[in-house]
């Protein structure tokens, strides 16, 4: 599978019809690299025309301004902003709620106006369209999914039902935890927590969620966030449970699913 | 004696609204010492959400049972104000139940009406107090509410008993005197709840039961103009000021931060020097160390909050033990702003007082344990966001301290250099692709 970064398509002559925005987790963190290709797999194998910006492509800002670092965001956006309007990019895609949020809604007062999606709405409209065919009994049928809202997709930005619609395609039974949608809990890594150390307490939040998670009896827990996605799996290995239970995104989901 | 009652009466009135007003201009001068933000346009949605969120009271119906509770008190204590509007009257004409003539068989209707609803506000109430004190309910429990808070909350509750209470016992003792045959006491048929009052009255003279009847009365009105005047000081202002807040809440996603444009300016100038004006100031401060530097709806969301907790019950931090908690940081923001009110009230004007909000009122621990998940802000019945202070203050904590924790310090320059969090080579960024 060949994935072009936009000046390789450009210089074809060739204008996507989506930028992945990858992100850095999906592209530097090992476990969330697994996301990032299966994504682009997806994408890949419903002939969407689509770009990465490769090493071209930088952080969002968020942690830095949500850790209340406003100068190196604005330095970021300023940047990013400049690379995506000089390519006149229209269509985003992400597969991290946190530059899904940034680039949706930070970087329009700042001069950098697009269409944005977070991959689980496009998943969902992939399946609707019938692009993305699933295979008769793939392997999550009538398995437990019990899927982890995260904060930035939900209360942020109001998306509950796709995700949770691209995992009933799956035909899996989906069970939900005590705290869900807009009452979700946060898995610990919002606020730029993700790249520090705790605050004295007693228990960890990611441990806490899972623990929820885990008491649903589900074998699988469903993310749509690289981060969550890390804060849950650490919880699991914490609780012992990794031969039982297993943390997949969404999109490795669906890809592993697809005919 | 009649006309001195009515003096009495108008003297109280004017005396109870004058102190009342005074201490509203207070509130409202100290709410405007917060910074200037537009809040306007699509006026359609806010009034829905001042119908829906304050009006309806929608978020608190997430706990039905406990929404339907909140109910009976909010509903008596609005419709009630319909039977304070003839006892105002009364007390201003020297007249004695004013609109039962003129209404006649709806006029029994209607005092019924407030009965029924008195007896509930009564019992709601005793239900509200064993709840708070009683059952080992977490919110309630919390360090938070330590002292005064703990005690206000109690005290309102007991104010509207004693309130409600006193309204039944003038019906009852009224219709006692009705019965006798007083004659300036009007028939007005028999009333639901207070009728089950009057047989204990019964044995009482004519006279005693006249200086019961006058006396509920007037302690019932007194009793309403001290509580409006106790508002201010209490939790209990979210009944008025729940309405305005929920008017200027926040239409747009909760996800998106406030944008700084002084400090978006001061990149483009770095960045495009040419476009930099040969007079550009920076701003006196980025984010907020103080009230001052807070938005003025920030500080209407103090006043507005009434400690429920909803906030800090949800809060992921709080929840695993953490020192924050959104709560205590409106209510750290609200007595911040009253201290800067009296040091005003005091010296007509601010007078330093090497103080600030943060670090005196709230620490950086709190700060620093915030996910920005957006948890409060969906729980807060009333339209607060308790996140926007915290990041405003996280702004000054970085901007104007550099005060920030050694893995963040890494992560910014490592943002900086590498263009991401963590210490990678901006050049393996698409080294994922490769392996696709």
């Amino acid at each position: 599978m060949k994935v072009n970064t936009l000046a390789e398509m450009m210089a074809e002559g060739k204008t996507p019809d989506i930028l992945f925005w990858v992100g850095c987790a999906g592209s530097f963190d090992q476990r969330a690299q697994k996301i990032t290709k299966a994504f682009a797999a997806i994408l890949d194998k419903v002939g969407y025309q689509y770009a990465i910006l490769g090493k071209e492509e930088a952080c969002t800002g968020d942690p830095a301004r949500r850790a209340g670092n406003e100068f190196l965001f604005q330095m970021m956006a300023y940047q990013n902003i400049q690379v995506l309007n000089g390519y006149g990019i229209k269509k985003i895609v992400t597969t991290c709620p946190h530059c899904f949020n940034t680039l949706k809604n930070e970087y329009p007062e700042l001069g950098g106006d697009y269409e944005v999606i977070h991959h689980t709405t496009l998943l969902q409209q992939l399946i609707d369209e019938g692009k993305i065919k699933l295979k008769e009994g793939g392997s999550f049928k009538g398995k437990k999914i019990s899927y982890h809202d995260s904060c930035y997709l939900g209360r942020a930005n109001n998306i509950y039902e796709a995700p949770r619609k691209v995992l009933e395609s799956l035909d899996a039974e989906l069970v939900e935890m005590k705290r869900c949608r807009t009452n979700g809990l946060c898995c610990g890594a919002g606020g730029a927590q993700m790249f520090k150390e705790d605050e004295p307490g007693e228990k960890r939040i990611n441990i806490e969620r899972t623990d929820e998670a885990l008491a649903t009896g589900a074998s699988f827990i469903a993310s749509a966030c690289p981060f969550c996605n890390t804060m849950m799996t650490d919880g699991v290995k914490n609780r012992e449970k990794e031969s039982e239970v297993a943390v997949l995104d969404i999109a490795e989901m669906i890809a592993a699913s697809m005919e | 004696m009649h006309y001195l009652q009515q003096v009495l009466f108008i003297a109280l009135t004017a005396f109870g609204t004058w102190l009342f007003t005074r201490k509203a201009g207070e509130i409202r001068r100290n709410i405007l010492l917060g910074k200037e933000e537009e809040i306007s346009g699509n006026s359609g949605a806010r009034w829905r959400n001042l119908l829906l969120l304050a009006l309806g009271q929608k978020k608190m119906f997430k706990n039905p049972l406990v929404a339907m509770m909140h109910l009976v008190i909010y509903a008596g204590f609005v419709i009630i104000n319909i039977e304070v509007l003839e006892i105002v009257l009364d007390g201003l004409t020297g007249k004695h139940r004013l609109f039962a003539t003129p209404l006649g068989n709806l006029y029994t209707i209607l005092i019924n009406a407030f009965e029924w609803l008195a007896a509930g506000v009564i019992l709601v109430c005793i239900i509200f107090l064993v709840r708070r004190n009683l059952l080992r309910l977490k919110r309630f429990l919390s360090r938070d509410l330590d002292g005064w808070p703990r005690s206000d909350a109690n005290y309102i509750l007991l104010t509207e008993i004693v309130l409600m209470s006193l309204f039944l016992t003038m019906n009852a003792a009224d219709q006692v005197l009705q019965a006798k045959g007083n004659e300036h006491y009007l028939h007005t048929g028999v009333f639901a709840i207070s009728s089950f009052i009057s047989p204990l009255l019964s044995g009482m003279s004519e006279q005693s039961l006249i200086v019961l009847e006058r006396s509920c009365w007037w302690l019932h009105i007194a009793g309403i103009f001290a509580f409006l005047n106790y508002l201010p000081y209490s939790k209990h202002l979210h009944i008025l000021l729940a309405f305005p807040n929920a008017y200027y809440a926040r239409l747009e996603l909760p996800g998106k931060m406030h944008n700084m444009p002084s400090v978006q300016k001061e990149v483009l100038y770095a960045m495009q020097p040419e476009t930099a004006p040969a007079d550009a100031v920076l701003p006196a401060h980025f984010g907020a160390k103080d009230i001052f530097e807070l938005s003025w709806k920030n500080l209407l969301d103090a006043y507005s909050c009434t400690e429920c907790g909803r906030c800090t019950a949800s809060c992921p931090a709080n929840l695993t033990g953490k020192k924050l908690s959104p709560r205590k940081i409106m209510m750290a923001t609200r007595d911040r702003l009253e201290e800067v009110g009296k040091n005003i009230n005091t010296n007509k004007t601010f007078i330093a007082d090497n103080k600030s909000l943060l670090h005196d009122y709230i620490s950086v621990e709190e700060l620093r344990a915030c996910t920005t998940c957006n948890a409060c802000v969906e729980a807060c019945p009333v339209s607060i966001s308790p996140l926007d202070i915290i990041t405003e203050l996280r702004r000054s904590l970085i901007m104007e301290e550099s005060n920030a924790p050694q893995e963040w310090n890494s992560t910014f320059s490592n943002i900086e250099n590498n263009f991401a969090p963590w210490k990678f080579s901006p050049d393996e960024r698409d080294k994922w692709a490769a392996e696709a």
